[in-house]
């Protein structure tokens, strides 16, 4: 299948342009790393230089991984019942767009500014984390595999997220409904990422290893599992013949 | 003579559907719709609300697909694997616009033309937006638009890829008349220039000035032709006879007479006198009435619409349906 980068990036772009001028995007991409980062940094400028031995056997910086799940998932619960509301999607499937080519066009263009605001908000934590906290406390939680982690998972979970809304999205029929049930998605990965910052779940480069691999798989099915649940027929009559 | 299209493709229809039909389960939305279309011509199609008009448009459009018969659209078979070469000759505009209201004329546009793949695409744009008369509003957001320019938009927007056949679904509803005029103007050109058109339409006065032929659907086709072969086809040719006062005795008058059939009086007090030939009748007719001392006003020619055909039709379907 030759997909068209031309169209792709169409998308992506007429996406990125919608984002911009809703304010409503636009806020919540502000709060939810303000919810994810506000606590965390609390916690550890509350923390004494004696407290870096107990901090040392949790992986605090793992906790923000909630920010890359969280975020795509209303954007992409949006991508498809949100045009189909708003009358704009029967226009775009008259075009000789693939499905494929408007999914990824879409994913992509929910990816970018997740993974950016997810990288940002990070690097604001570990900028804020070095410059303020105490000495023994900073070099307690930034720690070379917990970054790494953090930069390799940040897409993987995004992409995953996005694959579960935009999957969600092409089956819901009320909006509101989508966004719901795309954030009660994320959920286990937010508890999951949780559970391994808390050092519940012990990481180790075994675990990193196979939730990685586990993520590549998921999202290159997602992209084939979403284009097959997209039933041009069905989202525009709202009914199969 | 219609001009050659871009790919010169005249040869065979530009449409063409053999039976085909729709059904959403045990609803029928149309059913056994024959017809063909040639390039170039502006062909509408009428029916009442729930007809399957905007499905038949749908279906040939590619975006459902059918349960039963076959179709060609610009020559190529209507099937599911097709779908895409399909795409990229037609262009639907859906009967409400579905503009990003974010986003600018221009954008919206820029967004379109690259899903055609339209080399030049600002140029393209400018064609699009020249046609349609907002040019100085490229700028504004969609959803700072009247309903009547956002229409405008979408039209400018099926213009993008250059299309062999323009499917246009009520293009006019919710326009004032004079928006109304400048789309009808729009269509006509395009018909000149060698688009086919595929009209749906409630405005049965825009189809009869617009359409070189036209279908009536109501579930299935009931008839197809041009509106004049329609008229006749469906209505005997009448004179109307209007005198000062009422004849005295319009049987003797009209009775017997070359190329006369019969008679009847309307509500207006006209007489209305069935012919079989008007240029025979009319001479003898108004012979007739100058020897019987009627004050005469006018003999004339009883005009059907297209909506008299339409009507007529819907009405018997009505009828048929009370059985």
């Amino acid at each position: 299948m030759n997909l068209s980068r031309r169209r792709v990036r169409a998308i992506i772009r007429k996406e990125l342009r919608s984002y911009r001028r809703n304010a409503s995007i636009v806020g919540a991409m502000g709060i939810v790393p303000l919810v994810f980062v506000l606590q965390p940094l609390v916690a550890v400028f509350a923390q004494s230089s004696s407290s870096s031995t107990v901090l040392s056997h949790r992986h605090e910086l793992l906790y923000m991984l909630g920010i890359p799940a969280l975020i795509p998932a209303a954007l992409a619960a949006y991508a498809v019942v949100g045009e189909r509301q708003q009358g704009t999607l029967e226009p775009v499937l008259s075009t000789p767009i693939r499905r494929e080519e408007l999914l990824l066009g879409k994913a992509l263009a929910v990816l970018v500014p997740a993974v950016g605001v997810a990288y940002v908000v990070f690097g604001v934590f570990i900028g804020l984390v070095a410059l303020f906290a105490h000495r023994g406390v900073a070099s307690a939680l930034i720690r070379g595999p917990d970054i790494l982690a953090q930069i390799i998972f940040t897409p993987l979970l995004a992409a995953w997220s996005i694959w579960v809304g935009i999957a969600i999205s092409t089956r819901a029929s009320d909006l509101r409904v989508a966004q719901q049930l795309s954030i009660l998605a994320s959920l286990p990965t937010i508890a999951l990422t949780t559970l391994i910052s808390l050092d519940v779940i012990h990481p180790t480069l075994g675990l990193a290893l196979a939730l990685g691999a586990a993520l590549l798989l998921a999202n290159r099915l997602g992209w084939r599992i979403v284009s097959a649940l997209f039933d041009r027929e069905r989202l525009i009559v709202g009914a199969k013949g | 003579m219609k001009p050659a299209l871009r790919n010169g493709a005249t040869d065979g229809p530009a449409l063409s559907a053999d039976g085909l039909g729709k059904h959403f389960g045990e609803r029928v939305a149309f059913e056994g719709v024959s017809f063909e279309i040639p390039y170039g011509e502006v062909f509408g199609f009428l029916g009442p609300n729930g007809a399957g008009k905007t499905t038949t448009v749908r279906t040939l459009g590619t975006l459902i697909t059918p349960t039963s018969g076959s179709a060609t659209v610009a020559g190529i078979p209507l099937t599911p694997e097709n779908g895409i070469e399909i795409r990229r000759r037609i262009a639907i505009m859906p009967e409400t616009p579905g503009v990003y209201e974010r986003l600018s004329v221009l954008e919206n546009l820029e967004c379109f033309a690259e899903l055609y793949e339209v080399t030049d695409p600002k140029a393209r744009i400018e064609s699009a937006l020249r046609a349609v008369n907002l040019g100085e509003r490229a700028r504004d957001p969609c959803g700072a638009l009247s309903k009547g320019l956002r229409q405008r938009v979408a039209l400018a927007r099926a213009l993008l890829g250059d299309p062999e056949i323009l499917f246009l679904d009520e293009p006019t509803a919710g326009l004032d008349p004079v928006a109304s005029r400048d789309v009808h103007e729009l269509i006509a050109g395009l018909g000149r220039r060698g688009v086919t058109i595929f009209l749906t339409t409630h405005r049965l006065e825009e189809a009869e000035r617009l359409c070189d032929r036209v279908a009536i659907l109501n579930t299935s086709l009931r008839t197809i032709g041009r509106p004049a072969e329609l008229r006749d086809a469906l209505f005997a040719k009448a004179l109307t006879v209007r005198t000062v006062a009422p004849l005295a005795e319009p049987g003797s008058v009209f009775g017997g007479l070359p190329g006369v059939d019969g008679w009847r009086r309307d509500d207006g007090g006209a007489y209305v006198v069935a012919v079989s030939d008007a240029e025979v009748a009319a001479p003898a007719i108004a012979r007739a009435l100058v020897g019987a001392d009627a004050d005469v006003l006018s003999i004339g020619e009883s005009r059907h619409s297209l909506e008299d055909v339409y009507l007529e039709l819907i009405d018997e379907d009505r009828e048929m349906g009370r059985r």
